[in-house]
């Protein structure tokens, strides 16, 4: 199964090049280089305030860098709004907190992108969201609005949302912090099973377990940087750094 | 001891408790008295202590009202009939009742077209207030306006129906600009507009009005509650979208755009509404060209729009404040850009959650169109204060007229409210 894994195309879907963030005068992202090859699956991990959703909401501009460059499927991201939204559009985002649309129905949510912005017709926009939401167990609940859902239901709603999209890269912020410990298991299954059809996928997520899985690069960051990064297996048995080695036993020691 | 202790503590369900429905409840109105009215000797005392209240109030006003004469010519006549007994003089009301409604100098003949304007007024506001409606009725709602200014001011159809045409093309131009770019769609729009305007101006002829199927009626031949109704309905129809646009202007990253609104709105808020109606009245004349005549009423809807937009503008303001941030960038997430984002996903739930406040503020501005009678523009209370109580028939009768006032703004108000919570309860879709 890992070597399956492991293989991933030499194309490359990120690059970030000497990328640095300051909130203020406070340097929260220094000096990030990252490559992503297409169908690479990474998980990012490290203490809370290391930087890891600053890093990735950078890749979609949801967070300005100051420095440095982030190119997107050879698209550069810069203050060009035309090149803003043309990232977006292609990469998906799963947020901590879901951050589904109240107002709109399961399938509004999933139907609304494609259609305003792919200019999708909305016949096929809605056959497109009905086999996502299959595809994340609940097309049932497609005529609820999100407040009749649970957390859950309610995250793979989010990634169906995210999927509609076609997106070529998916970005993960903590997409299980917010669950409770019953329904963090449907989020991953989806998210797995995703990873098995070859998403390009960037993950922010304390789940070590889902990291040895799916995983085929785990990055460590502290303080704003890059810390360490290896494949799954090296990185939980072999940790290099002592910040590594401290964090690791920090939260695989209970 | 302890063993038996375990063996008691040690516990599996076999079979699960089923559901039951809830124990039934004693009901019926003596139960309902006892649990409301008379809950404890404290209670009964206020109830009934508010009892005698009501009965002191309502027993001189009953009689009042249920004697009330409705048939005279004068007050004099109206305390003949009424020979010494507690009653009210109602007759004024239908003596004076197309005084109330349209004014006193609105041509008698015509009173149907400000009559039939209203009527039409209900079927263009339903499809923009009840969505289930058909959607192909907004094109009358989209037309009401013009029809409505041609109803009720009269004279050559041309005037509306170049207000019309500008629109349109502002509007065509807009479409074609705005996908390249928001900025030169607007602007383009606008100029548009006046271009076809000021051009159109220049071909309608001199006497077009004189011989029209419809007589023309001036702005100041305008009155009573119809005057109102005219200024609430079109400063509040005005002030909504100008309201968002000043709110989302204050949110704008662009600093030039942003101070504007700021200044706009904290001037606005700061000056009294009076003191706005009387530069409309003497001033506002001035910053307009000296040789154009702008209509009174036109400068009475624009004092009052902007003083409304304003407080609409923080209303909404507060509204956008209330979504989580996670919404804008869901939104931005996907690609949405600025206006789909703004459209879609920010101003639908912004606007629910600000409708308390919009009403609050429309049905203000309604109430606040009675303030146009110390401009001596005759509206409603303008009416009643002058040409009724001024009249040697009617002197003196405050309560009745007044009452009457009172009555009709609050059916209206009272109406607003009541929309906006039905409102609420159909777009309540959070189920907490």
């Amino acid at each position: 199964m890992a070597e399956a894994q492991m293989k991933v195309s030499d194309q490359v879907a990120i690059t970030i090049d000497k990328m640095n963030k300051w909130y203020g005068a406070f340097h929260v992202l220094r000096d990030i280089n990252l490559t992503v090859y297409q169908g690479e699956r990474i998980v990012i991990c490290g203490p809370s305030g290391s930087g890891k959703s600053t890093l990735i909401r950078c890749i979609n501009a949801l967070e300005e860098h100051q420095q440095g460059s982030i190119t997107v499927d050879g698209t550069l991201l810069s203050s060009d709004l035309k090149n803003v939204d043309k990232i977006r559009s292609e990469v998906g985002m799963v947020f901590q907190h879901f951050n589904l649309f109240p107002h709109l129905t399961i399938l509004e949510n999933c139907t609304l992108a494609p259609i305003w912005v792919r200019k999708i017709p909305r016949k096929e926009a809605e056959a497109t969201a009905m086999h996502f939401l299959e595809k994340v167990k609940i097309p049932e609940q497609a005529n609820k609005y999100p407040g009749q859902l649970s957390g859950g239901q309610q995250q793979r709603v989010a990634i169906a949302r995210s999927l509609c999209m076609r997106p070529r890269i998916m970005l993960f912020d903590e997409p299980t912090s917010a669950l409770d410990p019953e329904m963090i298991k449907e989020v991953l299954d989806t998210m797995i099973e995703l990873a098995e059809e070859g998403m390009t996928m960037l993950c922010v997520t304390h789940e070590m377990g889902f990291a040895r899985q799916v995983a085929n690069r785990v990055i460590f960051m502290d303080a704003g940087q890059i810390v360490e990064q290896n494949e799954p297996e090296e990185f939980f048995l072999n940790p290099k750094s002592d910040r590594t080695k401290l964090f690791l036993s920090q939260i695989l020691g209970h | 001891m302890s063993e038996q202790h375990a063996h008691d503590v040690a516990f599996v369900r076999t079979e699960f408790v089923p559901e039951s429905p809830p124990p039934g409840v004693a009901s019926g109105p003596v139960k309902w008295m006892r649990e409301n009215l008379f809950a404890s000797p404290a209670n009964s005392v206020l109830t009934l202590l508010s009892i005698y209240a009501i009965y002191l109030i309502l027993s001189p006003t009953l009689p009042w009202i249920l004697n009330g004469v409705w048939t005279a010519s004068s007050l004099s006549e109206c305390r003949e009939i009424l020979n010494g007994t507690s009653g009210a003089c109602f007759a004024v009301l239908t003596e004076r009742w197309p005084q109330l409604l349209y004014g006193f100098k609105y041509p008698a003949d015509e009173y149907w077209r400000p009559t039939l304007a209203f009527v039409l007024l209900f079927i263009a506001a339903a499809p923009v207030l009840f969505f289930d409606l058909p959607r192909k009725l907004l094109i009358f709602t989209g037309l009401y306006p013009f029809l409505a200014f041609w109803l009720i001011w009269g004279g050559t159809i041309l005037t509306p129906l170049l207000a019309l045409a500008g629109c349109v093309v502002g509007g065509l131009v807009y479409q074609r600009l705005v996908a390249s770019n928001f900025a030169a769609g607007f602007f383009g729009g606008i100029v548009a507009a006046l271009v076809v305007w000021t051009l159109g101006g220049v071909l309608i002829p001199e006497g077009a009005s004189d011989n029209a199927l419809l007589p023309a009626v001036p702005s100041r031949d305008l009155g009573g509650f119809m005057l109102n109704m005219m200024l609430g309905v079109t400063c509040v129809s005005l002030s909504l979208p100008i309201g968002i646009a000043l709110a989302l202007g204050r949110q704008s990253s662009m600093p030039l755009i942003k101070w504007i609104c700021v200044v706009f709105i904290e001037f606005i808020r700061g000056v009294p509404l009076i003191t706005l109606l009387f530069v409309a009245s003497v001033m506002l004349s001035y910053f307009f060209p000296p040789e154009s005549t702008v209509d009174l009423f036109l400068r009475v809807v624009i004092m009052i729009t902007m003083f409304s937009s304003a407080y609409i503008a923080e209303v909404i303001r507060g509204g956008l404040a209330a979504l989580p941030r996670g919404q804008y960038e869901a939104a931005d997430s996907l690609g949405l850009d600025y206006a789909q984002a703004m459209r879609l996903i920010i101003l639908p739930q912004a606007l629910k959650i600000s409708i308390p406040g919009i009403v609050n503020v429309a049905v203000g501005l309604f109430k606040d169109t009675t303030l146009v009678s110390v401009i001596s523009m005759f509206d409603l209370v303008g009416m009643i204060r002058g040409p009724i109580l001024a009249s040697t028939e009617w002197n003196g009768v405050y309560w009745e007229l007044l009452g009457f006032a009172a009555a009709l703004f609050f059916v209206v108000c009272y109406g607003i409210s009541q929309y906006s919570q039905w409102l609420e309860r159909r777009l309540a879709t959070d189920h907490r």
